[in-house]
């Protein structure tokens, strides 16, 4: 096995062309546990976090750029992008531990292709995007179009994600991300639930997404539950619709670590209860409340 | 901490000095059961059944031996075969688990295993040894076990304590019985019977460091093992009957030790990595994976029990019936035993009746767990006690109190109790604030006790002196808990001198005397006695020294803080240095051995009080206080008694809550990792707070009874009290996960 630690974007798409067996690593905090379980063995291992601009956090007027293999530690003691993005940053946050925070990062817990991924629907809520580099230059897709399923990316065996997009929060919005798992820390969500909401002039709902994490293969929007949302306060009525289309669009596997059932009703629970909290950062940020 | 009687004035039985083994441990030069290197020496690795059940048809290692860098493969057929040989039958078990002959009995029984120069060539070797099995069917828990018909996991298994013996064999190795008074005469006198029924999963020690081996073989049949063991006199022994030679012929070296619980207390790897160095002539390391830990190692058992208990209206149980059967694993030998002698022990109950079986399984041979079988059986009896409680209308401490055992009482299991504490833990939780404090939302408050023997048995102890007047404290027990720390403390207040100038090392085999393992709460009481009888022995030397150059009768001569005085003062005192010093012309080296054999047991006993949040809406519960209190007899060293009531306290919480192991229909393990097989982290629990309550054991000299154990007992039921008490539900399977409680919350509200 080899190790190659490219200091360009072109320096590793070409390696990435010529080296078919070749896998990309941020962190590594899932590779080498896979590499020491036996369950994968390329010939190169291409290390990322040599490249400048895999590890760096941008803001401009519009956007904030992240760069993939930037550490979530950095991330999260990112004091301006963790006030924008509370639950973006909570949810980078809650991967591994502590130690495993200064190596994790975005597009290593994305392209691990977990349905557990805590950072994954904290980014679609907020609309993120990858800007996804390979032989032919870049493009841009949507962090939701990145996973098709368990292990399995839209992207080629030649591309990877150099930095991602998430343009500025707007007014009166704010997000959140909530999971549960049996313990505190040290865990892989069992459900994840992430939501961002914006409010209109008058306190009520006027945008809403709301995305599962851990209970179908891949992320899930909840159109349903955003339309219930958009009008409306987050009232007993709403709130409980939210929970239901939550539990409805679920599509989980009975495991070691839940059942389908479980899954389903607590869903619903951390929908309600993720869309509560961005509300009432939304009302905080713009003194609402 | 609640003290029962004065303190007589010890100067550093009590104290709480730096441990002595700290700064190895925190700069990483601790040597570990995984980190010794020799010079020339192979990686080992073993081949593993992956299999619940099958009989070895054929194993071919002819690919494996062939293979670059492999020095030597070894399968069952490279040990005596202890059963044609009429070996007892303990000792069959021992060496057919240790390594499988005819037929493999769980996922992860050894089948072979290879030595290699890499590690990367021993996994591949590994990989190449070809097995035949022809799969059998199997039978994972008690109840598939016991069902008529089941497959047989040993066809010769004719249960003992059954009278007349049953005719057929079956899965069931033995029977228990317990029985006193009138069962109908006692359920009669009640005013409430409950009775349920419980199962709990098997869960494993969880020491952080896996088992690790290194064997050096001579040719001349001598061997050397260094490995990491609760006690490295008991490894010689199982090694010396696996490998068929004279436990002379091998001396064992115990590493520093990453945790045992009891799970290090049986062989795994030892008889391997010798019969691998033999074959390949050069020094052999065998360490195992978390999985094969979690696949081949531990667990202690998984349960199901029926508990019926009648009260009287004022809260005296007339009555109590216990049905039990433990999961023994691959081979006899489950706690159910010991299950039945404490289930009730902490209790004075005038008609009962205590049933056990011990029930042979396709899962790994369970080993000792903190307590072995008494968590179980307290999770069952403690539960329908806060119901029986609760039906009258009786507080938890109360009830308790009202049946307590004392002095005197005849005890469940058979002799009558000496001195012993459970109503000062008692009284203990119900005198401490935690016992009243404000409650909010959801949360719950749960009261369980728990009672464990504690052990005696065989230990040995050197203590020299330096020439500079410091003491060498020279044990072969095993330090899991801080018995270095406990021997230095009592050498210290025996022989006058500071604990700073007192170092208490571990020996190998063939350096002290005989000790058995470290385990059942033992090694302070016993090892600490003969540390006590050894000291005792060179103070009565000093003192003749001292008589000797002041040309006294040595009644003339006390020991005094750490120095001779004339009683009379007629001479100048002569400290311990002083007497080291000159040791050369007053009769040589001052050192002194004892060996003995402890009879002074004292019964421990736990009382705990934990409260907890459940979330209604997601099952999870969180601990949100807790609060333990133990009769340690004396502590010794108070830090480390915590340290061993906490860390009851934590495991057991983990087994309440979460921890189980997952099979899957073929009987393959689903959770060997820490990240679904999941103990408590440190973020997971509050301070658990401790009260140590201090009831001399009269039998031993600072009255010491032994504290490792009993602290596991009462958790599960002080958790499933609190959830009951939070929830109004009653849990009755472990572990009570988010999964199960949101279950039964919704079974609730239909």
């Amino acid at each position: 096995m080899k190790y190659v630690a490219p200091s360009s974007v072109e320096e590793a798409t070409s390696l990435l062309s010529t080296s078919p067996s070749a896998q990309v690593f941020a962190g590594a905090t899932d590779v080498v546990p896979q590499l020491r379980a036996g369950r994968s063995a390329p010939e190169v291992l291409v290390d990322l976090k040599k490249i400048q601009e895999l590890v760096s956090i941008v803001k401009d007027d519009t956007k904030w750029t992240v760069g993939a293999a930037t550490p979530t530690a950095n991330l999260t003691e990112d004091q301006a992008f963790s006030e924008e993005f509370q639950g973006l940053s909570e949810a980078a946050g809650l991967i591994g531990s502590d130690q495993i925070q200064n190596r994790s990062s975005l597009g290593g817990n994305l392209c691990n292709g977990s349905p557990a991924a805590d950072s994954v629907p904290a980014m679609v809520v907020n609309g993120v995007r990858a800007v996804i580099a390979g032989p032919n230059g870049t493009r841009v897709l949507d962090v939701a179009e990145v996973v098709t399923g368990p292990g399995q990316l839209s992207l080629e065996d030649d591309e990877f994600i150099v930095e991602f997009e998430i343009d500025r929060m707007p007014e009166r919005s704010g997000d959140a991300y909530l999971r549960m798992i049996p313990r505190t820390e040290m865990d892989i969500a069992v459900v994840g639930a992430g939501a961002r909401v914006t409010l209109a002039e008058d306190g009520s709902i006027e945008e809403a997404i709301v995305a599962l994490g851990a209970v179908a293969p891949t992320v899930v929007r909840v159109p349903e539950a955003e339309a219930a949302l958009v009008g409306n306060t987050p009232n007993e009525q709403t709130l409980s619709a939210v929970a239901g289309a939550a539990s409805e669009v679920c599509n989980p596997i009975d495991d070691k670590r839940g059942t389908i059932a479980y899954r389903k009703q607590v869903a619903g629970v951390l929908a309600k209860r993720a869309v509560l909290i961005a509300v009432e950062r939304a009302q905080q940020r713009n003194g609402m409340k | 901490m609640a003290i029962t009687e004065e303190n007589p004035g010890y100067k550093w039985v009590g104290t709480r000095p730096i441990r002595p083994d700290g700064l190895e441990k925190v700069t990483g030069k601790a040597q570990f059961g995984a980190d010794l290197m020799l010079p020339g020496m192979l990686f080992g690795k073993v081949v593993r059944s992956p299999h619940a059940h099958a009989r070895i048809v054929s194993i071919d290692t002819t690919a494996a031996e062939a293979m670059v860098g492999v020095k030597a493969v070894i399968t069952g057929s490279d040990f005596p075969d202890l059963a044609a040989n009429g070996a007892h039958a303990s000792d069959i078990d021992v060496a057919s688990n240790a390594i499988a002959r005819e037929k493999v009995l769980y996922e992860g029984h050894v089948v072979a295993a290879v030595a290699a120069t890499t590690r990367d060539q021993a996994e591949a070797a590994a990989k190449a040894v070809e097995v035949t099995y022809e799969v059998l069917p199997h039978v994972l828990t008690v109840d598939e076990a016991m069902a008529d018909g089941a497959p047989l996991l040993h066809e010769g298994m004719i249960t003992k304590g059954v009278d007349p013996a049953p005719e057929n064999p079956s899965n069931v190795a033995s029977k228990i019985l317990h029985e006193r008074g009138d069962l109908d005469q006692g359920f009669g006198e009640a005013h409430v019977v409950v009775e349920r029924e419980f199962t709990t999963k098997p869960v494993h020690q969880g020491y952080i460091e896996p088992h690790a081996a290194v064997a050096d073989a001579n040719t001349d049949g001598r061997a050397h093992i260094w490995c990491s063991s609760q006690g490295h006199f008991q490894m010689r022994a199982y090694s010396a009957t696996v490998l068929g030679v004279s436990p002379g012929n091998l001396k064992v070296t115990a590493a520093e030790i990453g945790g045992g619980f009891g799970g290090k207390t049986v062989i795994y790897l030892e008889p391997l990595a010798v019969r691998l160095s033999q074959r390949a002539g050069r020094p052999v390391k065998l360490v195992m994976d978390r999985d094969e830990v979690f696949r081949a190692t531990g667990p202690t058992s998984g349960t199901r029990i029926r508990v019926k208990m009648g009260v009287s209206e004022d809260g005296k149980i007339t009555a109590a019936e216990v049905w039990m059967a433990y999961e023994a694993g691959a081979f006899s030998g489950s706690p159910v035993g010991a299950a039945g002698m404490t289930a009730i022990a902490c209790y004075d109950i005038p008609n009962f009746v205590v049933e056990g079986y011990d029930v042979v399984c396709n899962k790994p041979r369970v080993a000792a767990y903190r307590a072995p079988g008494a968590p179980m059986a307290a999770f069952a009896v403690e539960s329908v006690l806060d119901e029986l409680a609760r039906d009258i209308g009786m507080d938890p401490i109360d009830i308790r109190l009202a049946n307590a055992a004392v002095e005197g009482t005849q005890a469940s299991y058979g002799p009558k109790f000496p001195r012993i504490g459970f109503v000062e833990t008692l009284e203990a939780i119900k005198d401490h604030p935690n016992y009243t404090a404000d409650l909010g939302p959801n949360q719950g408050r749960g009261v369980s006790a728990g009672f464990w023997f504690n052990a005696g048995m065989m230990s040995s102890a050197t203590v020299h002196i330096n020439e500079n007047g410091s003491a060498t404290v020279v044990t072969g027990s095993p330090d899991i808990g801080g018995s270095r720390q406990s021997m230095a403390l009592m050498a210290a207040e025996e022989l006058g001198i500071p604990y700073e100038s007192i170092k208490a090392v571990v020996a190998d085999t063939e350096t002290v005397g005989f000790n058995d393992v470290t385990g059942g709460s033992r090694v302070t009481l016993a090892t600490g006695a003969a540390v006590v009888d050894a000291c005792r022995i060179i103070v009565e030397d000093l003192r003749a020294r001292a008589a000797k150059t002041w040309d006294v009768e040595v009644d003339q001569v006390e020991w005094v803080e750490g120095q001779a005085q004339h009683v009379e003062g007629t001479q100048p005192p002569l400290s311990l240095n002083d007497l080291a010093a000159k040791s050369g012309r007053t009769g040589g080296p001052i050192s002194a051995n004892a060996s003995l054999n402890s009879r002074g047991v004292g019964a421990g006993f736990s009382t705990q009080l934990c409260d907890v949040e459940v979330d209604p809406e997601t099952g999870v519960t969180r601990v949100v206080r807790y609060l333990t209190a133990q009769d340690a007899g004396r502590a010794i060293s108070p830090d480390y008694v915590e340290g061993q009531m906490q860390g009851g306290v934590v495991q057991g919480i983990g087994w309440a809550l979460n921890e189980e192991y997952i099979h899957n229909p073929d009987g393959v393990m689903e959770n060997p990792s820490f990240l679904d097989y999941r103990i408590p982290v440190a973020s997971d629990l509050p301070m658990i707070d401790c009260a140590i309550v201090e009831v001399p054991n009269p039998a031993h000299p600072y009255g010491v009874r032994g504290v490792g154990e009993v602290g596991i007992v009462p958790p599960m039921a002080a958790v499933g009290n609190a959830i009951r008490d939070a929830i109004d539900v009653r849990m009755t399977d472990l572990p009570m996960s988010p999964v199960r409680i949101l279950e039964a919350l919704n079974e609730q509200s239909d």
